[in-house]
């Protein structure tokens, strides 16, 4: 009610970012799915400073209790180590590690991207090879050369995805920048002598932001999930980190006799990226509703 | 045709020629002298400090090491071409040779997954598009999304509970038989099945709303004939897409199915050699992969050019 009467109030002051989020508050699927991610971010981020139970608190004698034990609602693991307190704890890990991740992958991709389109010609062919390469490279592969030269660890991990998600990034924003430089105030801008810093930073950049953030929430489910998978293979997280690929990899050995170590962690990560996908669906459609999916 | 496969092929060289060029640099990357790699903990503290001097000059020259970086890159790009990827560290055997005894296994795993989801999403598809906003369409969509959105070792897992734990059907781990491909081939193949599933309705449902479809139903021709004759083949040209495209990730993704399901294949021995550090494998194994998305990716462009006469011209 508030958003139609500010519309109505003053239609003309309504920017597209301002047009944008009104279409998001609109869609249910949005909402839906940014509730079911902020509860996943406020208990991973909340919970910790609330409960004073360690996740890394073991307890031989109370191991791979079933769920809906007294003080352990998902049970617990083989070392008695509570299943949801390390689900807790592990979301904050997902969520941290994949967001520098996608930090990473913006800063660097957008330069990139930026140069690339505003500076044209030579440097914008060999760039763009360099990132065609990565055409070669499906998903996890590029993560593995990376971690194969850094050796295994969960910030190699961050690095590895990180790098591993430049090219988008420097793909969109390389086609924004090539749709903007053209227009009348970049002209009229470099006319008044601005430098090509300005016109970058201060002129293409801002225009770049919306297919950006796009990029940046899909962005964040694939390297929730790049990271997940490659603690699972032994790359990444390493015992005793309360990881969700690393929980489920230890749950291997037990699938037999505590089932619940393989379903929990894998829920949460299901989840949080479906979340995160739907989230960057719909933002997609708020921003420009003529822009589709694309499969990579 | 000739001109058009003839300039894809072209354009694939310099991918491939900078994929190896990244595959090349992991050695050089590293930190530190690859001979102390090559050599490995065994090297150290044995004999004078002297001897092992020496020893590290010898396979320094042995190998080459000494030269020029670029001359060292052609060196072993000339041995690629003649499939001669170098020795594993620890193997002590040709990396060739390595990954051919593994190949088959994954091979039969990708090809299987890839026949299992192309059969699966284009049927799921077309159901869903004939039985559109019934409870049926809700189904498909419902598990292609969870093809996306399920990380496969995930799925794999719960396969393993319902199918080997629960039920009892069929063997969780291993490798050789029938009975032991179905599982992996079916988690390897979910995200593609749900790929071309949705791919598959909503081109379907495109086609069947054009005017040569209500033409041929005027006609009186009955509808089964008219969705598989004339609505299918238009309907699953950008499906030839997304097959493609699934090729080349099959043979990534089998590096994680591979190591869930315990198959003695290509990806697994990636991971292995990964967390060996036997680094002329890996080289090899990845180098394999990217040529093979590489092809993947220009069969798919050939493929189009023989559906559409038009992209030829192009």
């Amino acid at each position: 009610m508030a958003s139609s009467t500010r519309r109505s109030a003053r239609p003309d002051v309504a920017g597209p970012y301002r047009r944008a989020w009104w279409r998001l508050r609109a869609d249910r699927v949005a909402r839906a799915s940014a509730a079911v991610f902020l509860a996943m971010a406020v208990a991973a981020y909340l919970v910790p400073l609330v409960v004073a139970i360690d996740p890394y608190q073991q307890s031989l004698r109370n191991s791979l209790l079933p769920p809906g034990s007294e003080g352990h609602p998902l049970g617990t693991d083989h070392f008695g180590r509570d299943v949801l307190l390390r689900l807790i704890d592990g979301g904050r890990v997902s969520l941290g590690v994949g967001l520098i991740a996608v930090v990473i992958s913006a800063i660097a991709g957008g330069l990139i991207g930026l140069f690339a389109g505003h500076f044209g010609g030579w440097l914008d062919r060999i760039l763009m090879r360099i990132i065609d390469v990565k055409l070669a490279f499906p998903g996890i592969l590029l993560s593995l050369v990376i971690i194969t030269v850094l050796g295994a660890g969960l910030e190699k991990v961050m690095v590895a995805v990180g790098i591993g998600g430049i090219p988008r990034f420097a793909r969109v924003v390389r086609a924004s920048v090539l749709n903007t430089r053209g227009e009348l105030y970049v002209e009229a801008a470099r006319a008044v002598g601005a430098s090509d810093r300005r016109i970058m930073f201060a002129h293409l950049l801002p225009q770049t932001l919306g297919p950006a953030i796009t990029i940046a929430t899909f962005g964040l489910a694939t390297a929730i999930l790049s990271i997940a998978s490659l603690s699972f293979l032994g790359l990444g997280a390493q015992p005793p980190t309360a990881e969700w690929g690393l929980m489920l990899a230890e749950a291997r050995k037990y699938l037999r006799t505590a089932w619940w170590l393989a379903v929990f962690p894998g829920v949460a990560i299901m989840l949080l990226v479906l979340s995160v996908n739907l989230l960057g669906d719909a933002i997609r459609d708020a921003l420009d509703p003529r822009i589709s999916s694309t499969a990579d | 045709m000739a001109k058009f496969v003839a300039g894809r092929l072209v354009e694939s060289i310099p991918v491939l020629l900078l994929a190896s060029l990244l595959v090349f640099s992991i050695l050089h990357l590293i930190p530190g002298d690859p001979v102390d790699v090559m050599l490995g903990a065994a090297a150290f503290g044995i004999g004078d400090p002297a001897q092992h001097a020496k020893l590290v000059a010898d396979i320094r020259e042995q190998l080459g090491l000494n030269d020029p970086l670029p001359l060292q890159y052609v060196r072993w790009l000339w041995g690629v071409i003649r499939l001669d990827l170098g020795e594993s560290f620890l193997r002590h055997a040709p990396v060739a040779e390595l990954i051919a005894q593994r190949l088959p296994s994954t091979l039969e795993l990708a090809l299987t997954a890839l026949g299992l989801s192309v059969a699966l999403g284009i049927g799921m598809g077309i159901v869903a598009a004939l039985r559109r906003n019934t409870w049926v369409d809700g189904a498909v969509m419902v598990l292609s999304l969870g093809g996306v959105s399920m990380p496969s070792f995930w799925s794999a897992m719960l396969m393993i509970l319902l199918f080997s734990v629960t039920l009892n059907l069929l063997p969780a781990t291993g490798s050789g038989s029938f009975d032991r491909l179905v599982l992996p081939a079916l988690v390897l193949g979910y995200e593609g099945t749900g790929l071309i599933a949705r791919l598959t309705r909503a081109s379907l449902l495109e086609v069947l709303g054009r005017e040569y479809i209500t033409t041929a139903r005027a006609k009186g021709l009955y509808r089964r004939i008219v969705v598989t004759r004339h609505a299918l083949r238009n309907a699953l040209i950008p499906v030839v897409t997304v097959v493609g495209l699934q090729l080349g990730r099959l043979l990534a993704g089998s590096i994680i199915v591979e190591t869930v399901f315990a198959r003695q294949g290509v990806g697994q021995l990636a991971i292995e050699a990964i967390l060996q550090k036997d680094y002329p494998l890996v080289q090899g194994i990845i180098l394999l992969t990217a040529a093979s998305y590489v092809v993947a990716n220009l069969l798919v462009d050939i493929s189009y050019g023989l559906i559409n006469p038009k992209i030829r011209a192009a």
